[in-house]
């Protein structure tokens, strides 16, 4: 990712982060320390402070690859629509770091937005077992639930225009995908028939953020600090989000705290609905954690077709087809468990 | 028939060379990548002991609930029809026990140290004792 990161694209970036923050910050003298943090397919991720005196503010800049525009991401929001929704959720008190400023055209950085740096942890594996978070670990399954009270909160005629994708939509996607790969697991068809049969019929639709888990929540010693990544939020059953932070595959081998490897069910149920949201059917949430937890294992097997198709010839590509099956140990023990 | 060394134990070779004698020399992505690669020739270590064995059962179970003989692919596709179609479900007697076995040794080869896994091997293990 450093090939295209070199000191003359890294000056041009200063002065139109210079451009963008002035329109928000007063008296912005300059920007440093600007630096790479991830890029990927659909964003690349950039930490800078801006400088203002003998103040320095910490910001985020999350654009488009290489700063381009109008660029396509399936299923992802626009850039611009993503901080749009962050702001809306910090209306109804959700932790997210604050939007500084959305990029105009003006800017030449392409299209993102600009927001400010939280200090905390998202590493998974690091909330679940460093001694700096043991404090932290017992209040965040309920921090989660009240949380996601407030993001269903968020009023549906506020909510711009992004993708209604309630349970049949999200079935018939991950069906299609799955038929298009031919390869037989009969262990995803159970799901799928299970999901069919289950289907719900009383939607009560809301803003959902699509992708809550461990790993998108910035932690400090203190708890949930912000809500991180909101690219795949869409309007749909509120209890997906309940469903999504279960699935194993976000306990990070901590398999008996359910949600998010910290905490219980329970504890995330009760903050949810101490903070107004609906009462918590518990066979809803399941339901969502049985699609969560097929919808990965159908990822696994996208990432194989990139590899096959030439697109992406790494091993590591390769290899991930080979977590698939940890998503049908996962289903087994959601729809046929074994008597202990 | 092939000559020696087995292809498990070539692949074994491989592994150990990029284990110890590659990985030691890299850093940063190559070593992650690196790392990433020994495992992928762990699996195929696994796969190439396990799965002429486990295929073998599996082709069996298939053959007793499908009531016919076929080759792997045909079977379990024929499964995944009959499950689909709601014909056969976890009420089918041997199913559940047939999916468990089946998806207990994708595990084994693939992801022998999944937390799920190791949970159902002691269970499994408790349950035989």
């Amino acid at each position: 990712m450093s090939t295209t990161d070199t000191p003359e694209k890294r000056h041009d970036l200063a002065a139109g982060l210079e451009t963008a923050v002035g329109r928000s910050l007063a008296n912005v003298d300059l920007v440093s320390g600007v630096r790479r943090l991830s890029g990927g397919a659909s964003q690349e991720t950039w930490s800078f402070d801006a400088i203002a005196g003998t103040h320095s503010h910490p910001l985020i800049l999350r654009r488009a690859p290489g700063g381009t525009t109008n660029n396509k991401r399936d299923t992802a929001v626009p850039l611009a629509t993503e901080a749009a929704l962050i702001q809306l959720a910090e209306q109804q008190g959700v932790p997210v770091p604050p939007i500084t400023v959305v990029l105009k055209d003006e800017d030449g950085l392409g299209d993102g937005f600009i927001m400010e740096r939280i200090e905390g942890e998202t590493i998974a594996r690091k909330i679940l077992r460093d001694a700096e978070y043991a404090d932290a670990r017992p209040k965040l399954a309920r921090q989660c639930g009240e949380i996601l009270a407030k993001i269903h909160a968020v009023p549906r005629g506020d909510i711009p225009d992004i993708q209604v994708s309630p349970a049949r939509s999200e079935i018939d996607k991950y069906r299609d995908i799955y038929a298009s790969m031919k390869h037989p697991h009969p262990v995803f068809e159970l799901a799928f028939r299970y999901l069919e049969d289950n289907l719900p019929t009383d939607e009560n639709l809301t803003l959902v953020h699509g992708d809550f888990r461990n790993g998108n929540l910035m932690i400090g010693p203190d708890g949930v600090r912000a809500v991180l990544d909101w690219e795949l939020a869409h309007v749909g059953d509120p209890m997906e989000d309940l469903g999504w932070i279960c699935v194993n595959s976000w306990r990070f081998g901590e398999i008996d705290n359910p949600v998010g490897g910290f905490g219980s069910r329970e504890d995330m149920f009760a903050g949810y609905e101490a903070a107004g949201g609906a009462p918590v059917d518990p066979e809803r949430v399941k339901y969502w954690e049985v699609l969560g937890t097929l919808k990965w294992g159908i990822m696994c097997m996208i990432m194989v077709s990139a590899f096959s198709s030439g697109m992406d010839r790494s091993v590591e590509r390769a290899a991930i087809g080979r977590r698939s099956s940890e998503t049908e140990i996962d289903l087994l023990n959601l729809l046929a468990p074994r008597k202990a | 028939m092939q000559d020696q060394p087995a292809a498990h134990d070539l692949v074994t070779a491989v592994r150990e060379f990029l284990e110890k004698v590659a990985m030691p020399k890299l850093e940063g992505h190559d070593a992650f990548h690196a790392r990433v690669a020994a495992n992928a020739l762990a699996i195929v270590e696994r796969e190439l002991a396990i799965a002429p064995m486990d295929n073998a059962a599996e082709l069996t179970r298939l053959t007793g609930l499908l009531g016919h003989d076929g080759d792997l692919v045909e079977l379990n596709e024929e499964l995944c029809a009959e499950i689909r179609a709601g014909r056969m479900t976890l009420e089918t007697p041997h199913l559940a026990d047939h999916l468990w076995a089946t998806t207990l040794t994708k595990l084994s080869i693939d992801q022998p140290r999944y937390a799920a896994y190791k949970r159902a091997i002691e269970s499994t293990a408790s349950l035989d004792a």
